[in-house]
């Protein structure tokens, strides 16, 4: 027992005091957003080499970000929840809610101006703020589990869709709207922008500040933070808040793109965004993320994606292979974890 | 070493219902000394701490830090007074490094307006942890490590550390030694004598009797929500211990 406790616990000289923190580059090393952006940029190397006429052009490129845009603002609010332990499956459906919530304000409202577009973008985020407010309050305060209570308010909030439109899409947005999804800023498409400004507040955000910090400690020992005199249920609510805001924007992103809400094509978006965030290595026990392993996350599948087709392989694949790989991710963490704790 | 407790307790009581977990308890804690509080299971030693400690409220009696009467309404109010309290269970979040931990709840902030925004100043947290570390002798394999990969004493250290380094009166010690093996066990006893002899009050709440008799000046035991007896630690012998806290040896 006492060579047990020796051997466990060695003595080892202290770095002295003043040594200076290892420099970025060499803290993410080894983490899943490291390795994980390896194994993209392999994947964008061969299909270049592949296919150097049709997959590495800046139209194909633009084609790749448009399409992960809206995955990747609501998968930027999934990490904060998912660092915190959590996970909200009602993403798809607030992000239908709030794209028609948007175009019905906007279509009420009428004209093409910047105020109309100005309105349809606070109508938006407040509906979405709204449902994943009501979903951290419910989480938060009367205990209910994340997973009934998104999989019941991803339910409710694309009824509620439904019910404001009879069930059919609204096709009268504003041109205003549409110019936006259109227009670029120096030639980047302005939704991405837009996608990439929201990612990197959001990273900055989280592992910079004490609202980030406080995220992490929820998902790592919510009860010591309780403990140390944080409020665990109001920053778990702010952080499901945070998550439906952001399925808002991506609403208005996706009805600025298609020109119309697409009451019927965000089922899968909570899953994917899961997905994405598992993959870029935050952890579903919560404690352990970080939003560039997000976008690694996103953009695996979808370079996949776009690459099988360019290929003329069966983009069915795509599903088949983004599948055993997000187990294999859990499955990595999970001994990570265990060869860490063994202590 | 004045003769004026630190801190004091008079006539604290606590009921759960009709069950008297603290039928009146006293107790004083002086500068620079360790006061081990012992009791057998049920004796009220956890439900003493937690009204000491701010987590719960006294039905009534009175605490008085250097003579002047305090309410605690939480734990915040506590770490006002200067009193904090290390828990029997670690109350660290593991995926964190110890750093973030030991200033958790309590982070420090960038001068000027990015720390109004809430920006973290993680240079002077790393360096005050680092230099707390240092003091208290603490020894860690990484500093930026997760807590998770550290060994059970070492995590058990870094509760400490963050404990002394916002101490500025008095410190609590739920059971530090329960998970701990034997070399962790002495180290931190050793640990604890640094703390005391800081200046700071060290209240240790234990089980082992063998720990208590090595460390405390001073030993108040407690039996069925009363204090039932005094003793010089280094006077003490474990019969003294041991008979006082079943009643089988008239104190």
């Amino acid at each position: 027992m006492t060579q047990d406790a020796m051997a466990a616990d060695p003595v080892v000289a202290v770095a002295p005091p003043g040594q200076p923190p290892p420099p970025l580059l060499r803290r993410l090393w080894g983490t899943p957003a490291i390795y994980m952006g390896l194994v993209l940029l392999v994947l964008v190397g061969f299909f270049a080499l592949m296919r150097p006429d049709t997959f590495p052009t800046p139209f194909n490129f633009r084609n790749i970000l448009l399409d992960a845009s809206t995955l990747l603002v609501v998968s930027v609010g999934m990490t904060y929840v998912m660092i915190a332990g959590g996970y909200d499956l009602s993403v798809g459906s607030v992000l239908v809610f709030a794209g028609i919530s948007g175009a019905l304000a906007m279509d009420a409202v009428g004209g093409n101006g910047v105020g109309v577009v100005v309105l349809g973008v606070v109508v938006a985020l407040l509906g979405g703020l709204a449902w994943g407010l009501f979903n951290g309050f419910c989480i938060a305060y009367l205990r209910v589990p994340p997973l009934i209570t998104t999989l019941g308010s991803m339910g409710a909030a694309l009824g509620i869709a439904d019910l404001m439109t009879g069930g059919n899409d609204v096709r009268s947005v504003p041109d205003g709207v549409i110019a936006v999804g259109s227009s670029a800023i120096l030639g980047i498409p302005t939704i991405v922008v837009v996608a990439g400004v929201v990612t990197l507040v959001g990273g900055i955000w989280l592992h910079m500040t004490r609202f980030g910090r406080y995220t992490f400690i929820v998902g790592s020992n919510a009860e010591a933070g309780r403990r140390a005199g944080i409020d665990v249920s109001r920053h778990t609510m702010i952080l499901y808040g945070l998550s439906g805001m952001l399925a808002g924007l991506a609403g208005m992103l996706s009805l600025a793109r298609f020109a119309t809400t697409t009451i019927e094509g965000h089922s899968m978006e909570p899953l994917q965004s899961i997905t994405a965030v598992v993959l870029g290595g935050t952890s579903l026990f919560g404690g352990v993320g970080t939003v560039a392993g997000t976008v690694v996350g996103v953009f695996l599948p979808a370079v996949l994606q776009n690459g099988f087709v360019i290929m003329d392989v069966e983009p069915f694949w795509q599903a088949v292979v983004i599948g055993f790989v997000v187990i294999a991710a859990v499955y990595v963490d999970q001994l990570a974890r265990r060869r860490r704790d063994r202590t | 070493m004045s003769d004026a407790p630190l801190l004091e307790a008079r006539g604290v009581m606590k009921r759960f219902g009709h069950v008297e977990a603290l039928s009146g308890v006293d107790f004083q804690a002086h500068a620079g000394q360790v006061t081990a509080l012992i009791g057998d299971n049920g004796a009220g030693k956890s439900t003493f701490v937690k009204i000491m400690s701010g987590a719960m409220r006294a039905d009534s009696g009175e605490i008085l830090v250097e003579g002047r009467p305090v309410q605690f309404g939480s734990p915040q109010d506590a770490h006002a007074a200067g009193i904090e309290t290390v828990y029997q269970d670690l109350s660290v979040a593991p995926d964190l490094a110890p750093p973030a931990n030991v200033f958790m709840g309590r982070e420090l902030l960038r001068a000027g307006w990015l720390g109004r925004l809430g920006f973290l100043d993680k240079p002077a947290m790393r360096k005050q942890s680092e230099d707390a570390f240092h003091r208290l002798q603490v020894t860690l394999k990484d500093i930026d490590a997760p807590i998770a990969s550290l060994s059970g004493g070492q995590r058990q250290s870094v509760t400490i550390c963050r404990s002394v380094l916002f101490a500025k009166r008095i410190l609590f010690m739920d059971e530090p030694t329960a998970a701990l093996g034997v070399v962790q066990t002495r180290r931190t006893l050793d640990l604890i004598r640094r703390i005391r002899d800081l200046g700071i009050a060290v209240v240790l709440i234990s089980h082992n009797m063998r720990d208590v008799l090595e460390v405390a000046d001073l030993v108040e035991v407690l039996r069925l929500g009363r204090r039932v007896a005094r003793l010089r630690g280094p006077d003490a012998t474990l019969q003294d211990l041991v008979g006082a806290m079943t009643g089988g040896v008239a104190p």
